[in-house]
């Protein structure tokens, strides 16, 4: 290793990078926007319900009960409805994402002591809203059923559940998007400026000229690891910092710690994007390498669907996954502080991946001369 | 009575749009708001019948001109007819009338060469009828007919050219606008291409060939040569030749003909005052005088007591160098900063046995040769033939199958760096680094050679005095004029100053001015014990060389000086051979001979 040659080779790559207009934009603007469109629209919350309302009682407890409903801050839209047949057009026009049915005789039950039911009409074609939905109506019935307790002076429910949400009290959707995004964006950074980097030089000729240059591959390959992870650190501080100042995520653990669990993944994010790179050609097939590369990545990460569900297989493949890895820090020192050891033990595969990545793909330039 | 005037204007109307199909007046061509116009003052008629050559170097603005004419991009000054038409407005009706053939033709590689002529029937709109009698003729015509099943992209360049031609001829064109057909066409291949188009001319059809090759031009019925966005002559070749009937010699028989003693020639000769250009043509020197200039005095050349003058017939850049004002000087300030070579009696490059197989295909078999200190040493051969596959080998970017590749003694593969930094290597493309600027690419290219500090900045500077290249120090690398590129990469190849120079086609496309200053600085680093090898497409480039391998069906069929070639196919049929003719003469034998054994092996 000469370590005047490798930094010529740092200085070029970022000078290239720099000097580009199109790649400066390519590698500032899109992260900032997906950033901003992810946050806010990639949210499994529920909001601005449409709930339909079907009162057959109109006594003083389900006059009560409705109140709270249209209360409710999820609730944005509540309407009567007429009668019972017009429920089922209500949900099947999707005029409404639920309907609640109030029967007759609710508000003597209540009043008597005896139970009383609503009933609870949900649109299973949106499954996963119709669950959150269902969950939000729960909670309404069941502050409902204790303030009723309390008022008559009833025996209490011999068993409750009492739910506390720990490291982010308040379930702000937010604080689960915007970390996972962090590491999602500095992925896709990670990965284009390698895998486009080698690709270009490979259409120009200019790694030909690389190649019968002094440089040993070694040498190539720490100059096109280096200005790469020097590109994507500045990026994620870029992108950490958006998170915390104008999401207000709160990072409660150490910032130096995230910085390093940060490198250690950058490190395995350009071990993948050299790999790729050293299997492509063109600038078009490294792009569509790094696309085939990030949805399984993405899917396999533990951000949509968490891993323990996935099947047994699909698990040990996700291992070699370095956001998966990243995901688990990232959320672990930003929400609950995780300390430096715990994300030591988290983060170790991730040098793993580099390592062998990045053997990987000296192996395949060798080989390309062979 | 009354109608009879009328009748007489009609009569004589149609006369001029049928012998002029193209009608250009002061033509201009800005892109965008550049400072600059890519063409200016272009004022032209081409008529039916003739291939109309569109000559000049890269950047000359032929692409321009060749687009303005199809009616892809308006003109921003002038007026131009097409066909009687109006390209600007009227370029649907021009389009079903005309057939265009851009640089990269638009074949579909992944399609068959007869799905690629269907595709084009359809979307020219050929009736079905019609289909199967044109693609016979065309097949016929192009000899593609025994490949129709075989992929566009497996083709070789000249086989693509010959399909983009039949694909633009699908409908018989009045006009045939080709822009660069020869670009990346092998000499065989580009023989048959221009067989082609004379065929098809004298059938009537207009044609236009743009090229860089000034060589196409003499075969051309009509010349438009043009030079950065200038139109510097229009008329019959032979009449730009005849300005400097008369004024071209070859200096014959310098002494020593093996060695290096024409460069010196060369280099003193243009040294002289009346001698405008010269170059190198195989052991011959050839000086272009000066208007009304005395013959030159051979004993100032020291050429030694057995030079001759001889005058030759001009060539059509000999005239182009003329009006350009003249060549470069003979005098590299490169090599005349550059310390002699120690002299080295062993071979400086070696390939032993070379052979490198993909899969089951042969790409190069058993290819041997040395080439001395000091020496330049070609390789030649057409596009497929193995050429560039042992070029790849011999610097170090393709491993050998079996055999060895030796730089200085010292064999790429093992010994990494060492044999490397002796290498300096320039590609075609120039491959610098077009963002960055001119300093950071030779900032860059010390660095990864390992000048460092004074050694390092004595270089970069060294550079840049000698090339000239202060004025452009902060331009990106992409933004300079070809001419600067050519330079800035030369310079980047050699600041380390090499034992040993890779060119692979190094001038293919730039102007005459630039090549002939390229190939100076070549010549005096060569005069200084620098060996070089080269690959080309070129025959001007092969002329530069002491010795040429001739490489075909991954074998060498020929070696030696370019003239040991011409002289080994001299005969009744070819009293004076060209380097070109010398190499079809030889590829067409070898043919022969494989077909030979072919069926002595049947009749065995």
């Amino acid at each position: 290793m000469n370590y005047a040659r490798i930094k010529a080779l740092v200085i070029k790559e970022l000078l290239a990078v720099l000097r580009d207009r199109k790649s400066r934009v390519v590698l500032i603007l899109p992260p900032i926007l997906q950033l901003t469109i992810f946050a806010f629209a990639a949210t499994l919350e529920v909001k601005n319900i449409e709930l339909a309302l079907l009162d057959k009682d109109g006594g003083k407890a389900a006059v009560e009960l409705a109140q709270r409903f249209r209360g409710s801050p999820s609730f944005t839209k509540v309407f009567p409805l007429r009668g019972q047949e017009d429920v089922a057009p209500t949900l099947e026009d999707e005029k409404a994402m639920a309907v609640l049915v109030i029967d007759q005789n609710f508000s003597r039950d209540v009043a008597a002591g005896r139970p009383a039911e609503v009933q609870f009409l949900l649109d299973g074609r949106r499954s996963n809203a119709a669950q959150i939905v269902q969950g939000y109506a729960q909670r309404i019935v069941e502050q409902y059923n204790r303030d009723l307790v309390a008022r008559y002076n009833l025996p209490p429910p011999p068993a409750t559940l009492v739910a506390r949400n720990w490291f982010n009290p308040n379930l702000d959707y937010l604080w689960f998007t915007v970390p996972n995004l962090i590491g999602m964006l500095t992925m896709v950074v990670g990965l284009i400026v390698t895998a486009l980097s080698v690709a270009r030089e490979r259409e120009l000729g200019t790694f030909d000229q690389l190649l019968v240059s002094p440089l040993s591959p070694g040498e190539i390959l720490a100059g096109k690891t280096l200005p790469a992870m020097i590109l994507g650190v500045v990026e994620s501080v870029l992108i950490v910092a958006v998170a915390i100042l104008a999401f207000g995520i709160p990072c409660q653990g150490s910032l130096w710690v995230l910085a390093l669990s940060m490198v250690l993944y950058l490190f395995s994010v350009v071990g993948f994007g050299l790999f790729i790179s050293s299997l492509c050609n063109t600038q078009q097939q490294a792009i569509l390498g790094t696309f085939t590369f990030m949805m399984p990545a993405t899917l396999l990460s533990g951000f949509a669907t968490p891993i323990e569900t996935m099947p047994k297989l699909l698990q040990i493949v996700s291992l070699a996954n370095p956001l998966r890895h990243f995901l688990v820090a990232v959320r672990g020192i930003m929400l609950k502080g995780m300390p430096l050891l715990t994300v030591l033990d988290t983060i170790w595969p991730l040098l793993v991946i580099a390592v062998a990545t990045l053997a990987l793909a000296g192996w395949f330039f060798r080989k390309g001369l062979g | 009575m009354s109608a009879q005037p009328l009748d007489a204007r009609l009569v004589s109307a149609p006369a001029s749009p049928a012998s002029v199909l193209i009608e250009a007046q002061g033509l201009a061509m800005r892109y965008g708001s550049s400072a600059t116009l890519a063409l200016e003052g272009i004022t032209a008629s081409i008529r039916p019948g003739l291939i109309t050559g569109l000559v000049g170097p890269d950047g000359a603005g032929k692409t321009t001109l060749m687009r303005l004419l199809a009616g892809l991009v308006d003109a921003s000054q002038g007026s131009l007819r097409v066909l009687g038409l109006n390209p600007a407005t009227q370029s649907r009706e021009l389009h079903a009338r005309i057939g265009y053939m851009p640089q990269k033709f638009g074949l579909y590689e992944d399609l068959t060469v007869a799905e690629n002529l269907r595709l084009y029937a359809e979307v020219r709109g050929l009736p079905a009828a019609e289909r199967a009698a044109t693609f016979d003729r065309l097949l016929g015509f192009t000899g593609l007919a025994s490949f129709t099943s075989r992929l566009a992209g497996r083709l070789s360049g000249g086989m693509k050219q010959k399909l983009g031609l039949a694909c633009a001829m699908i409908k018989r064109p009045e006009l045939l606008l080709l822009d660069e057909p020869s670009v990346g066409v092998d000499p065989i291949s580009r023989r048959e291409l221009w067989r082609m188009v004379r065929e098809l001319a004298d059938d009537g059809i207009g044609v236009v060939w743009s090229t860089s090759y000034l060589d196409e031009a003499e075969g051309c019925d009509e010349v438009l040569l043009l030079s950065g966005g200038k139109m510097l002559f229009v008329g019959k070749p032979t009449d730009l030749t005849g300005r400097v009937q008369g004024r071209v010699v070859q200096v014959r028989g310098a002494s020593d003909p093996k060695g290096g003693s024409r460069r010196g020639v060369l280099r003193r000769a243009l040294g002289l005052p009346g001698i405008i250009d010269g170059v190198i043509q195989g052991r011959h020197v050839r000086l272009v005088l000066a208007k009304d200039a005395p013959l030159p005095d051979l004993s100032a050349m020291r050429a030694g007591p057995q030079a001759e003058l001889v005058q030759v017939a001009p060539r059509f850049e000999d005239a182009f160098l003329d009006i350009l004002g003249g060549g470069p000087g003979g005098v590299s300030a490169l090599a005349e900063r550059m310390a002699n070579k120690p002299p080295n009696e062993n071979s400086l490059v070696e390939a032993r046995g070379l052979t490198k197989r993909f899969g089951d295909f042969t790409a190069a078999r058993d290819i041997t040769f040395a080439i001395r200190q000091g020496e330049i040493f070609g390789l030649l051969g057409p596009n497929g033939a193995g050429k560039s596959t042992t070029f790849k080998m011999m610097c170090g970017l393709l491993k050998p199958t079996a055999g060895q590749a030796l730089v200085d003694g010292l064999v790429l593969g093992k010994s990494k760096g060492a044999a490397r930094e002796r290498i300096g290597y320039m590609a075609q493309k120039f491959s610098l680094y077009g963002t960055l600027s001119v300093r950071q690419n030779l900032d860059f290219f010390s660095g990864v050679y390992g000048l460092e500090g004074a050694v390092r900045k004595r270089a970069v500077e060294g550079m840049i005095e000698t090339f000239g290249l202060s004025p452009h120090l902060s331009a990106s690398a992409d933004e300079l004029p070809l001419g600067f590129k050519q330079r800035l990469a030369l310079a980047c190849a050699v600041m380390h100053e090499p034992a040993v120079l890779f060119l692979d086609e190094p001038t293919s496309g730039v102007d005459p001015i630039t090549r002939r200053e390229f190939w100076t600085h070549i010549n005096g680093m060569v005069e200084r014990g620098v060996t070089v090898m080269v690959t080309t497409h070129f025959m001007d480039e092969a002329e530069y060389c002491d010795r040429i391998g001739l490489v075909y069906r991954g074998r060498v069929i020929a070696m030696g000086s370019p003239d040991d070639l011409k002289d080994g196919v001299r005969g009744p049929d070819l009293i004076e051979p060209s380097l070109e003719d010398a190499f079809v003469t030889l590829v067409e034998k070898d043919d022969q001979d494989q077909a030979q054994g072919l069926n002595r092996e049947v009749a065995a």
